[in-house]
């Protein structure tokens, strides 16, 4: 067994991939939790905010934390205009029709992405990407660290947003009850779009902080997709708190696993961990049981 | 318009027949050789894919100017996968070509091999590595590129001429290698032939990684762990860009970080993705020969087409494919025909002198299975941002670094 830093690094990379991971996750289940959408392109949509990172990168030397701030909003829109121009039609149809709406989506991103940047992997070389903190015996990668810090501040912000703005409260009595909210004169379709804006932000700011730590290529998505899927099962469908916290089981099982056992295990014990939840909890780690 | 007459009727009657028992080698050379080219242009190996191309590209014209043979290039890309590299093959015999070439990967390359055999239609191998490529009894299926454990071995044999060169010998080493099917022959051949070869250090763990792994954190931690002097190192290109930078990261400074056969710290991406840290690198491979006068051909050729793109990134690659092409355009020379059974048995018969490749080996003759023996390795080491030849000295362009300075 390695010597116990080791493994105290493992886990505390882990920690803070987890807390990304958390926050892309985050915006799928908002949106599964309001709109009761699965959003199959979800990685996709990450895949295009990492390259727009690394375009900004790229054109304007702009920093992938300020590019975040800007991404937030532009994906925002983006995803306002989504859900009303397109998704909004599809609600209230079959789940297959909602499911190949978004499939479809996925992949024209996916072959935008390739058509414009081509195959190769591109990453946002910063003048810090190589630097770690040194704390006794233990080394934090900078990078890692900034942005596991970032996916707190954004998911703290969209909670109180939730929790404490009028159009946050709006929304989550339409997912508590959207015949209730139309019959109190809600306007549904807005909140949804809202509701997908944000969800569009927070996987903006997870695929800014994400290029910082991975290449991005345009194949990436259906991977993240499903990982995102994982974490927010694992955390619970619908839970804020449990995404963050499937985020956080996921970065640092893979971590502890690939430490200790073998690096090619470390997939097979995050869905090891998924089947197990499902048989114990079926519900999620912070889901709430359906009787 | 003047009348035929007895005499001239007689010269065109001995000029038709004349044509007509022209040689069939002339018709040969008239006609053109159809060159099925598969390589991973798109997806994870685009980068080597098409370093891998532009020695085709270069190759008729040079094959034109040297054998006097026309080739015309059909390109399919097998964007990095298995089924699409094996549909693509069938494809391109659908479509006329008279040999195959490719397919850089070991697994795509076993898919092409396969169609092949079993259409009768020649496959030169330009780069792959498997041993079971050419362990098939497979009659249509030529490889003039070594084996992995040809490629370990001689890899290993290096890593002695390095530790004498340097008047260091590391005591430990960690093996790490990417887990699809070239990094798990490497593997292989590396676990046979170490404790054969007597060299002085330990081997402490083997760390077998996904080549498409985004974050490698996890696998460099537990290679850091085991405090090892020396890394092995068996990759591909993107996943050697992810563990240079994550060795950085954690400060992970071994002695050296050697490859004892494979492709990545070399690459051009590499060195640009990386800089000052893609230095000092060391992989002990195949390579270019940089004495021949057809590589000198070779290289001018390169830079005349490809003028913003160094030689040097692409020398290997770039070799061994084009390389792959004047084993054809030399077969079919000989057999005087396109004919799929007949270029086989040309190519079989092949017997290329050692000045006369680009490639760096002794001739290239195939054995009853279908492979060249004899290809060599040379020690490269990436100095100023391009991998120069260190070892052996006669052919060495830049002088040896071991241990490689510290990460800053």
């Amino acid at each position: 067994m390695p010597a116990l830093p080791y493994v105290a690094n493992a886990v505390i990379s882990g920690i803070l991939t987890g807390t990304v991971y958390g926050l892309m996750a985050l915006g799928l289940s908002a949106i599964f939790g309001v709109i009761r959408l699965v959003n199959f392109a979800h990685g996709e949509l990450m895949t295009l905010a990492m390259y727009a990172a690394a375009a900004a990168f790229q054109g304007l030397a702009l920093d992938p934390f300020v590019t975040m701030i800007l991404a937030a909003v532009a994906f925002g829109a983006l995803g306002y205009v989504l859900q009303r121009g397109f998704i909004n039609r599809f609600i209230g149809r079959t789940e297959h029709a909602q499911m190949l709406l978004m499939i479809a989506f996925a992949i024209i991103i996916g072959n935008v992405l390739l058509l414009g940047f081509g195959p190769d992997a591109r990453n946002v070389p910063t003048s810090y990407q190589l630097d770690s903190f040194e704390l006794g015996p233990l080394l934090i990668d900078k990078v890692r660290a900034y942005a596991a810090l970032a996916a707190v501040v954004a998911t703290a912000l969209l909670a109180a947003f939730f929790r404490l703005t009028l159009t946050g409260k709006a929304i989550r009595a339409c997912a508590d009850n959207p015949v209730g909210a139309r019959v109190a004169g809600l306007p549904v379709g807005h909140l949804y779009a809202v509701t997908f804006a944000l969800g569009a932000g927070s996987v903006a700011v997870a695929g800014c902080a994400m290029v910082q730590l991975i290449d991005v290529t345009p194949g990436l998505g259906p991977a993240y997709t499903l990982l995102a899927f994982v974490i927010v099962i694992v955390g619970g469908l619908g839970s804020m708190v449990g995404a963050l916290l499937g985020g956080l089981v996921i970065g640092v099982s893979e971590a502890l696993a690939g430490l200790l056992i073998a690096p090619s295990a470390k997939s097979m014990v995050s869905f090891g961990l998924l089947v197990l939840l499902l048989l114990v909890r079926p519900q999620g780690l912070m889901g709430a049981s359906r009787r | 318009m003047g009348s035929v007459t007895r005499r001239t009727f007689g010269v065109a009657a001995a000029g038709t027949l004349a044509s007509l028992a022209l040689p069939r080698r002339l018709r040969a050379e008239g006609a053109k050789l159809k060159v099925g080219v598969l390589l991973p242009r798109s997806g994870l190996q685009a980068f080597i894919g098409q370093s891998c191309q532009r020695g085709v590209d270069v190759a008729p014209e040079l094959l034109r100017q040297r054998l006097g043979v026309d080739v015309e290039l059909m390109n399919a890309d097998t964007e990095s996968n298995v089924d699409t590299a094996r549909s693509r093959a069938e494809r391109l015999i659908e479509q006329g070509a008279h040999v195959l070439v490719g397919a850089f990967d070991s697994g795509h390359t076993a898919a092409v091999a396969q169609v092949a055999e079993q259409r009768g239609v020649p496959h030169i191998v330009n780069i792959a590595a498997a041993p079971q490529i050419t362990e098939q009894g497979y009659k249509f299926v030529f490889r003039n590129f070594p084996p992995a454990p040809e490629i370990g071995r001689n890899g290993l044999v290096l890593l002695g001429d390095i530790f004498k060169e340097a008047k260091l010998e590391p005591k430990t080493a960690v093996f790490m290698h990417v887990n699809d099917t070239f990094g798990q022959s490497m593997a292989k051949g590396v676990d046979a032939l170490l404790p054969k070869l007597s060299l002085p250090f330990k081997l402490l763990d083997t760390i077998a990684y996904d080549p498409a792994a985004k974050d490698l954190t996890v696998e460099v931690s537990k290679a850091k762990a085991t405090n090892a002097e020396l890394l092995l190192l068996v990759c591909r290109l993107n996943d050697a860009i992810v563990l240079r930078r994550e060795m950085v990261k954690q400060r992970w400074n071994p002695t050296g970080i050697v490859s004892p056969g494979s492709p990545g710290l070399y690459e051009e991406q590499f060195s640009k993705g990386l800089g000052k840290h893609a230095d000092y690198c060391i992989t002990n491979t195949v390579w270019f020969n940089p004495k021949n006068e057809i590589t000198h051909q070779f290289a001018a050729a390169f830079k005349k087409k490809f003028p913003k793109d160094e030689f040097a990134f692409h020398g290997l690659n770039a070799s061994y494919t084009f390389d792959a092409v004047l084993i054809a355009a030399d077969a079919f020379k000989r057999a005087k025909s396109s004919d799929r059974k007949a270029l086989a048995e040309a190519i079989r018969q092949t017997n290329i002198a050692a000045t006369d490749r680009v490639s760096f080996g002794g001739p290239i003759k195939f054995n009853a299975k279908g492979q060249v023996e004899g290809n060599r390795s040379v020690v490269i080491q990436n100095l100023h941002g391009k991998p120069t030849v260190v070892l052996p000295t006669d052919y060495a362009e830049g002088k040896l670094v071991f241990p490689m300075p510290k990460a800053t």
